[in-house]
């Protein structure tokens, strides 16, 4: 397949110090939806604006669908829609008015009750934008990245602050994007997103991938696809995690700040009994225990020791 | 690859082929962009009235305080004495009593009265044929006023004048005070309109980042600037047509040149202005930067570009440097062609002028502009 988003070794260097992206390096193929997950700060917005020509990296190759900025920005702003993480757009125009404004910078656009038809905004398009609630608002937003039929869509938390049924709404334009042989990079901090709507990903900590791959691979590479998370009392809060490591099926062990313990394990049912044996073993009590699919977030401690959103 | 769970509720999507699609003219981004921004203003409220109403509100305030008074009668205080009732007389059987109304007071009270403002002339008799008039030279209605009241006086003692003379009152449309009041209204608020106009909705948009999210788009830059250059065009041809005809109706105004000579100076000013504003907002991302560093250029054109009064009371060394002012331009063009009738050949170096300032802010704005 061709690539429809390539980067090498980019990196930006704001004001001579903060490094925001250190050498990065990314090859999006065609009709794929990639995401950078990662954590506020990780250099998502940095990467992703500079994909979308925003931002001039400090070195650096792009190339989009086979364009670079240099020769050929307005070629690759026609074949390519944005939204950004925060745009207020213009409260005292309607829906619609909004819509045929963006569309008006196209050489080729769709048709705007089409776009608000795909985007459920019909009924709103007469509409101050003031008047909108999130999920419409992040729903115009979307549809003027849209209006330009683009060939790659670029989204930058395109779901952040939005309730589930407004996020699941935006999941399902996207897909549909998808479909119809689109490309998308989006940036996400919600794993779940990440987990369901990205064929491929990368992982992104101070500026850097740290992992990449499908969902399922990264997952994987954790050695264990469920995870084993307890309490027990008179468990010291050392560091030793050995006498864990050792229980039958275990992967890796990691211990939580809150003082519970996980366990990547690939078969919790010889985990599980072998555990509470050692409980017993040991004269303490158990004060919990749960079992869980692993997921991202779990890839994310693993890698990083931190959580993906620490408030 | 991991394949995604199918859509649950997603319409049949169409495939690429199928898009319906528009195709849009060069032009097509600009009549946007502008009639974007006109029903933008339509519906604030405030722009309306700061653009229309405030305008005509200061014309009509400023008209009235400033309106012809009948005759311009001179307040003067006599010094209680033996001699003042007599004074008294002789001013009121003067020709000139018309012009003057004397008060007896005392002297203190005189005084300070005078120095208050309250009397233009304190006259003190010293006895039934002397006087002594207290008079401040730097203050023009004391020495007209010391003129009018000797003139009463000595004629009233008998004073013969050897010239037979007689007068003609004129005071015409045209050269009132209304009528120098106007233009230079117009053309302030050509100034102030396109400055905060075109300042306070790029700041605005640079915060946010609407700016970025166009140029996220092929629109083309210069349409987006030059598009909020035209909206300010438009809403100049209704100032000027409203503040113009609210001069006709109220004040009887006359205006000598043709409307659409005054309409092209108003263009000039309206693009002058424009290219000012753009660039005293191109990098700001903040609006209290912007409005200070706008007020800092505005401030003396306010002063110098003889809105309310003429410049000519500045020292003539000042001259050439206030009439390389875009305001002082726009106004000295606009009084030329509303009161004189002046042809538009006839403003060619104010013109000149004007369209220096807006073409050289315009592209330098044009370097440093930040959309982000």
């Amino acid at each position: 397949m061709p690539l429809a988003i390539q980067c090498r070794d980019l990196r930006k260097t704001y004001d001579g110090k903060v490094e925001a992206v250190r050498g990065l390096n990314l090859e999006i193929e065609s009709g794929e939806c990639f995401g950078l997950l990662g954590p506020n700060g990780a250099g998502k917005t940095t990467t992703i604006e500079i994909l979308e020509g925003l931002l001039p990296p400090s070195s650096g190759q792009v190339t989009i669908l086979g364009k670079t900025w240099e020769s050929d920005a307005r070629e690759l702003r026609e074949s390519m829609g944005i939204s950004l993480q925060e745009t207020r757009l213009a409260e005292k125009l309607t829906v619609r008015e909004t819509i045929d404004l963006f569309a008006s910078f196209y050489r080729e656009p769709r048709l705007s009750d089409d776009v608000l038809d795909e985007l459920q905004l019909t009924e709103k398009s007469n509409a101050w934008v003031g008047k909108l609630s999130g999920g419409q608002r992040q729903r115009l937003a979307v549809a003027t990245a849209l209006v330009g039929n683009p060939k790659v869509l670029f989204l930058d938390e395109p779901t952040t602050g939005l309730d589930p049924q407004s996020r699941r709404q935006l999941w399902d334009i996207v897909r549909g994007f998808q479909k119809r042989g689109g490309t998308v990079l989006l940036t996400t901090h919600y794993m779940e997103e990440a987990e369901r709507l990205c064929d491929r990903l990368a992982i992104i900590d101070h500026g850097e991938v740290i992992a990449a791959g499908t969902p399922a691979e990264l997952i994987a590479r954790l050695g264990g696809h469920h995870v084993v998370e307890f309490a027990a009392s008179g468990e010291q809060n050392d560091d030793s995690t050995d006498q864990w490591k050792h229980l039958p099926g275990v992967e890796s062990v990691h211990r939580e700040n809150d003082g519970l313990v996980c366990l990547h394990v690939r078969e919790p049912h010889l985990t599980v009994p072998a555990l509470l044996d050692l409980i017993v073993k040991q004269n303490s009590q158990l004060l919990h225990l749960s079992t869980r699919q692993a997921s991202l977030e779990d890839v994310f401690v693993r890698l990083t020791g931190r959580h993906l959103r620490e408030d | 690859m991991a394949v995604s769970e199918p859509p649950p509720k997603l319409k049949d999507s169409p495939g690429p082929k199928q898009l319906a699609l528009l195709h849009n003219g060069r032009w097509s981004g600009f009549t946007h962009l502008l009639a974007a921004r006109m029903t933008e203003l339509w519906r604030e409220p405030e722009v309306m009235f700061w653009v229309f109403v405030f305008p005509l509100l200061l014309a009509l305030g400023l008209g009235i305080a400033f309106r012809d008074k009948p005759a311009d009668v001179t307040p003067v205080a006599i010094v209680a004495g033996s001699d003042a009732e007599s004074t008294l007389a002789m001013i009121e059987r003067s020709p000139e009593h018309a012009l003057i109304h004397a008060q007896i007071a005392e002297r203190n009270a005189a005084l300070k009265g005078f120095r208050l403002g309250k009397y233009d002339l304190v006259i003190e008799p010293d006895s039934a044929s002397e006087f002594h008039y207290v008079y401040d030279p730097a203050r023009p209605e004391s020495v007209l006023s010391r003129r009018e009241v000797d003139d009463a006086l000595q004629s009233a003692a008998g004073r013969k004048n050897p010239l037979t003379t007689a007068t003609t009152v004129s005071s015409e449309p045209g050269s009132r005070y209304i009528d120098f009041l106007i233009p230079g209204l117009i053309g302030m608020n050509v100034m102030n309109a396109a400055m905060w106009g075109i300042g306070f909705a790029l700041v605005d948009m640079r915060q946010r980042k609407l700016l970025k999210r166009f140029v996220g788009t092929p629109m083309r830059r210069s349409d987006f600037l030059t598009a909020l250059a035209s909206s300010r065009i438009l809403l100049m041809f209704v100032e000027v047509v409203l503040l113009l005809g609210f001069g006709v109706f109220f004040f009887h105004m006359r205006v000598m040149g043709s409307w659409l000579a005054i309409l092209l100076v108003g263009t000039f000013g309206a693009l002058a202005f424009s290219g000012i504003g753009l660039l005293s907002a191109s990098r700001a991302q903040k609006i209290e930067t912007a409005s200070g560093l706008m007020n800092l250029i505005m401030m003396p054109m306010w002063i110098f570009s003889g809105v309310f009064f003429s410049y000519e009371r500045f020292p003539a060394v000042l001259h050439p440097f206030i009439k390389a002012l875009p305001l002082t331009a726009l106004n000295d063009a606009l009084r030329a062609t509303v009161l004189e009738g002046a042809s538009l050949a006839s403003q060619s170096g104010r013109l000149l002028v004007m369209a220096v300032w807006g073409v050289l802010s315009f592209l330098l704005a044009l370097r440093v502009f930040r959309w982000t």
